[in-house]
């Protein structure tokens, strides 16, 4: 029984056809339904319910609540915060990851658990840690005392606290597209006479420009929406140095429901644009 | 020279040849980690040690933060139980259906990854809030409301980790051998026993892996939370606000205890997932790189 299938091609593509057939039937499409059914209420619906509530008074109202000087001006420093904490990431996210993947030492392993870490930490403790260490009562209160730059309540905490938050994405982005790379080819072109620098920046660098830009780009995604951590260091009462994320809580607190509907709405967006779009161009790029 | 390029390609040399380089390289790659992640992590320690082991239990063990905490486990883990069904089902309609609005479904499943959680917050306030049609509807049909209640932790928890799931099956799913389903089935196996018997197996670590880090995740969120729960003690505040109601009311040594065990928890289960991703890793051989 079992030879004669197997030595009949046409009888053993007939079951398979069949057996393919039954399986896609009334079965699938419940669960397909099921699938779909889920995604647009857990996701599609809050989504268009912020958008049609966002616009509810008209598009008059959304663009008065962007022209105040001070939700501008929270944008701004998001915006700010966003590009610092994207450059210090770049250099040293890229150099973690290099290390990571091209040396070998002891304590190689104890990186790569440490690394995950902030994925671990409530965004409100990793504000609270750097209150520890800055804050007035802090560790390094008489440090801060004696520079004279406030850190904690000011444009540095809230950075140091972004910093904290978004530290794996760079590294964990680029060990992968690391690993890949085929060092043959410096060794190639070590071989020709460039120099580190030449082979760093004309063989090595091309090939991890995907990843970077990828990762780049969710650190700053991650960045603009940052909340927890900087409203911590931020000192959530004092409310002086807004971030977008601040004002629509803030805004929320004093019932100005179309400025952090409309605030909420352009940030979701353009998170979602910057990551959806790199991700496609990743795509493209390899 | 030619030495250089007869060596063995898999063995990882540095781009930088002058030893300085290197070594100046690995020094601030690890002065940088330990600036960023060491000392603040040794700090909070330090802080919530400094009254002993004694009175950390009992911060953590007050009855107000108890409650917050137990709120978020049991929270996170429903999301969990949830989130494992129907990103593994997900997973299964994608990789094994066609459908129209299927590449929609795909791209829609990262969603929540881009968008902050704090906007996360303010989407199902606007939805199921009280003041709202579906929220006030729900209150008047079945007097349960979603927001400023633990339902509300549990959707916005279900949105956050949506893709951890999905993503972490789906790969797998589609390296399965079909082979082996047919084989099954023309051996007279129904769609159940398939499913159990052949399908299952193969993915119980990723769907594993999946789960424990949506757990992890979940235990710290606050962005969302404070928006869709509020922050009404032994009701709905989850142990991340209580940690900022007691940091903003100056009680250093409650934030700190329970900030420790928040970590503790949420750590040692990305630890297991970060175990168990090893592991089946080590178990598929064939694997591609």
């Amino acid at each position: 029984m079992k030879n004669s299938i197997a030595n009949n091609p046409a009888l053993l593509s007939r079951i398979v056809q069949s057996v393919d057939k039954q399986k896609g039937k009334w079965i699938g499409w419940i669960m397909i339904g099921v699938v779909l059914m889920y995604v647009s209420v857990l996701i599609l619906a809050p989504l268009i319910a912020l958008t049609v509530n966002a616009f509810e008074r008209g598009l008059g109202a959304v663009i008065a609540s962007f022209s105040q000087s001070y939700v501008l001006l929270s944008f701004w420093n998001t915006l700010w915060i966003g590009l610092i904490v994207v450059s210090i990431h770049a250099v040293f996210g890229t150099i973690v990851a290099w290390v990571f993947v091209r040396h070998r030492f002891p304590g190689r392993d104890l990186i790569n658990g440490l690394v995950d870490m902030p994925f671990a930490v409530s965004p409100v403790v990793a504000g609270y840690m750097l209150l520890l260490l800055f804050g007035r009562n802090g560790l390094l209160a008489p440090l801060v005392e004696a520079t004279g730059i406030r850190v904690a309540f000011a444009f540095p905490g809230m950075i140091l606290a972004t910093l904290f938050v978004t530290l794996p994405f760079m590294i964990r982005e680029l060990i992968p597209v690391l690993e890949a790379f085929d060092t043959r080819q410096e060794k190639a072109a070590a071989t020709l006479g460039a120099n580190g620098w030449q082979t760093f920046w004309r063989v090595t660098f091309p090939a991890l420009r995907w990843g970077m830009i990828y990762g780049i780009t969710l650190t700053f995604a991650r960045a603009l929406g940052e909340f927890g951590a900087v409203l911590v260091i931020g000192g959530a009462a004092q409310g002086k140095m807004m971030t977008t994320t601040l004002f629509i809580y803030h805004a929320l607190e004093e019932r100005q429901y179309i400025g952090a509907y409309s605030a909420a709405l352009a940030l979701g967006l353009f998170s979602l644009v910057l990551v959806l779009g790199s991700d496609r161009l990743r795509r493209k790029g390899h | 020279m030619n030495t250089l390029l007869a060596g063995n390609p898999k063995t990882k040399t540095t781009g930088t040849p002058l030893p300085w380089g290197r070594w100046g390289l690995r020094s601030v790659a690890i002065s940088y980690l330990i600036v960023m992640l060491v000392i603040p992590l040794l700090v909070i320690l330090q802080d919530g040690m400094r009254e002993g082991l004694v009175e950390l239990w009992r911060q953590v063990t007050l009855p107000i933060a108890w409650h917050a905490l137990k709120l978020t486990l049991w929270t996170s883990a429903m999301m969990v139980v949830l989130n494992t069904i129907m990103g593994t089902l997900t997973a299964f309609v994608l990789v094994r259906y066609e459908f129209p609005g299927k590449t929609i479904l795909n791209a829609i499943i990262d969603l929540p990854l881009a968008i902050p959680t704090l906007v996360t917050g303010v989407m199902l306030v606007v939805l199921f809030g009280p003041q709202e049609a579906i929220g006030s509807w729900l209150k008047e049909q079945f007097d349960t409301s979603i927001i400023f209640a633990p339902p509300g932790i549990i959707m916005a928890l279900l949105f956050l980790t949506f893709p951890f799931v999905v993503r972490s099956v789906q790969p797998v799913l589609l390296e399965l051998d079909l082979a082996q389903e047919r084989a099954a089935a023309t051996l007279g196996a129904g769609g159940w026993t398939i499913f159990w018997r052949i399908i299952l197996p193969p993915l119980t670590l990723p769907i594993l892996t999946g789960a424990l880090l949506s757990f992890a995740r979940a235990i710290g969120e606050f962005g969302s939370i404070v928006i869709v729960a509020g922050n009404i003690p032994l009701v709905s505040q989850t142990a991340a606000v209580y940690v900022f109601g007691e940091v903003e009311s100056e009680n250093r040594l409650g934030a700190s205890a329970v900030s420790i065990a928040m970590v503790a928890i949420a750590f040692s289960l990305m630890m297991a997932a970060n175990y168990l991703r090893k592991l089946s890793k080590k178990g598929s051989p064939e694997e591609i790189e």
